[in-house]
């Protein structure tokens, strides 16, 4: 009988694994949010995380983004001469970039960069008792560490998602003027008359989604990390691995409302 | 007035606290003694909210310290922690007067600077020092950098956890005489661990020796040679041999 057992009692312990985690997500991200609402508030470390969320991420975001909508835009070509329909590159590129590359690129990459130094920075704090240090100089950690943090991925990703959207296009655009031989006028105009509102809303409320994701588990795997110098790398690993899997995630759920509305 | 009574702490099936028994009367100095791993970090951490006890009572003054305002609790404590915990991010004198640039005992920018820099100098080091990061400091300097922050607000209480652990001989002996100074001008009171009899000696008004989770020996400094206790005489003298099981 062992044997029927104890894949089954795998499956179960995985299973209350997963909603256990999924649980303290969950509680972290309650308690996260309540304390946006409750003074004190901490403006400095705001706008700091604001610059490093999102300034300092431009440079990554920009080059990802342009080399792919360069990308983008060879393969559409490519892929449309096989039924005669190369003339819809600009089109395709737009609406790749601003549904699904554009703010699934950016929360990769938010999550590569910000969610592992977020990671990193809070589990070094928590294993050298600067956590503790905050507490017993009344100053609470979620306020001063979290807050900050989370709220500058609420704001900032669904920039950085806006501007990546814009250089993906231009890397398209690039790309389809200079080797394809599109017109700049035609292809701009294309563009431009092709995407909907709904589309950049749909953008950008995934930024902000992804940013939310990046930055909050960025900061629960640094708040409960395990010791010493181990348990500083296995937090930022698993931070940055959850983030990415979980922006996935999120990305299908997200994409499949919008396609509903 | 800190009183802890029958706490008791266990941290899965590891049980450290087995039901510690403790008063600290108001302005003295109590060591805690005790060899590495017997919870008397966890102890301190107990009366700071910073770790939960699973059963037992603190207090503060009579009050229970789960009760009442927190911020107005932990404003009448310091603590230096035992590898500092400076804040790598902030400049030396940003980390002393890191309690005075934010919530209630909040100060303008250039008050608090002022109150940095002359603590920073109670405590040996110079302005020059103030507008340093942690990281560019020596171990001495950042343990006094840890001491200036500990007394910048001025508080009631003050826990020193391990002061003089990583420091040399004469370092650990400056340490040790500016925590005794510092007690005795501020009128505080003073809870400290260490296992460095040196700074028992220097610090201590009384001695609590805790052992098996439990406390095993407390009373007057002056009295801990002469205790009988003979856990108290092994871990005074440093012999392997004796009823405190010593790992070879």
């Amino acid at each position: 009988m062992t044997w029927i057992l104890s894949p089954l009692a795998a499956i179960g312990a995985a299973v209350l694994g997963a909603l256990a985690f999924n649980g303290r997500i969950a509680i972290f991200a309650g308690q996260t949010l309540s304390h946006f609402l409750r003074p004190p508030f901490y403006p400095k470390e705001i706008l700091q995380a604001l610059m490093s969320v999102g300034y300092f991420s431009l440079p990554v975001v920009g080059l990802t983004a342009v080399f792919t909508g360069g990308a983008l835009a060879l393969q559409i070509y490519s892929g449309g001469a096989r039924f005669n329909a190369e003339a819809v590159v600009p089109q395709i590129v737009a609406i790749g970039m601003v549904r699904e590359l554009g703010p699934v690129l950016v929360g990769l990459m938010v999550a590569a960069r910000v969610t592992s130094s977020i990671a990193a920075e809070i589990a070094t704090m928590k294993v050298t008792e600067q956590i503790d240090a905050l507490v017993t100089l009344s100053t609470h950690p979620m306020k001063y560490l979290t807050v900050p943090r989370v709220l500058a991925g609420l704001i900032m990703v669904p920039v950085l998602v806006g501007v990546g959207d814009v250089i993906g296009i231009m890397g398209g655009y690039l790309v389809s003027t200079n080797s394809l031989g599109f017109n700049e006028a035609a292809y701009l105009t294309n563009t431009v008359n092709f995407i909907e509102m709904r589309d950049v809303i749909s953008s950008l409320v995934k930024g902000a989604a992804f940013g939310f994701i990046a930055t909050l588990l960025g900061c629960y795997y640094g708040m409960n990390t395990g010791r010493g110098a181990q348990g500083v790398g296995q937090a930022t690993k698993s931070a940055v691995e959850a983030a990415a899997v979980l922006i996935l995630a999120a990305n299908f759920i997200l994409t499949s409302i919008f396609f509903s509305i | 007035m800190i009183e802890l009574r029958d706490v008791h702490k266990a941290f899965g099936s590891n049980q450290v606290l087995r039901g510690v028994t403790l008063t600290i009367p108001k302005s003295t100095s109590m060591v805690i003694i005790g060899g590495s791993g017997t919870g008397k970090s966890v102890a301190l951490k107990c009366v700071l909210g910073l770790v939960q006890p699973d059963t037992g009572l603190i207090t503060l003054d009579g009050k229970d310290v789960t009760m009442g305002d927190r911020d107005a609790f932990l404003a009448r404590f310091g603590m230096l922690f035992q590898g500092g915990a400076l804040f790598d991010s902030l400049p030396v004198w940003q980390n002393v007067a890191f309690r005075l640039m934010r919530g209630s005992l909040k100060k303008p920018k250039d008050e608090a600077r002022e109150i940095a820099i002359e603590k920073l100098r109670r405590v040996g080091l110079t302005s020059e020092q103030a507008d340093k990061f942690p990281a560019e400091l020596s171990g001495g300097m950042q343990k006094r950098v840890g001491l200036a922050r500990a007394i910048a607000a001025e508080p009631e209480i003050i826990f020193f956890d391990e002061p003089t652990t990583g420091l040399d001989p004469i370092m650990s002996g400056v340490i040790n005489d500016l925590i005794r100074e510092i007690v005795t001008e501020m009128g505080a009171t003073a809870m400290t661990i260490t296992h460095d009899m040196t700074s028992v000696r220097a610090i201590a008004d009384n001695v609590a020796m805790l052992h098996g989770g439990v406390i095993q020996w407390t009373g007057p400094v002056a009295d801990m040679d002469q205790s009988g206790d003979p856990y108290l005489d092994q871990f005074i003298s440093g012999r392997a041999e004796g009823p405190i099981e010593a790992v070879r």
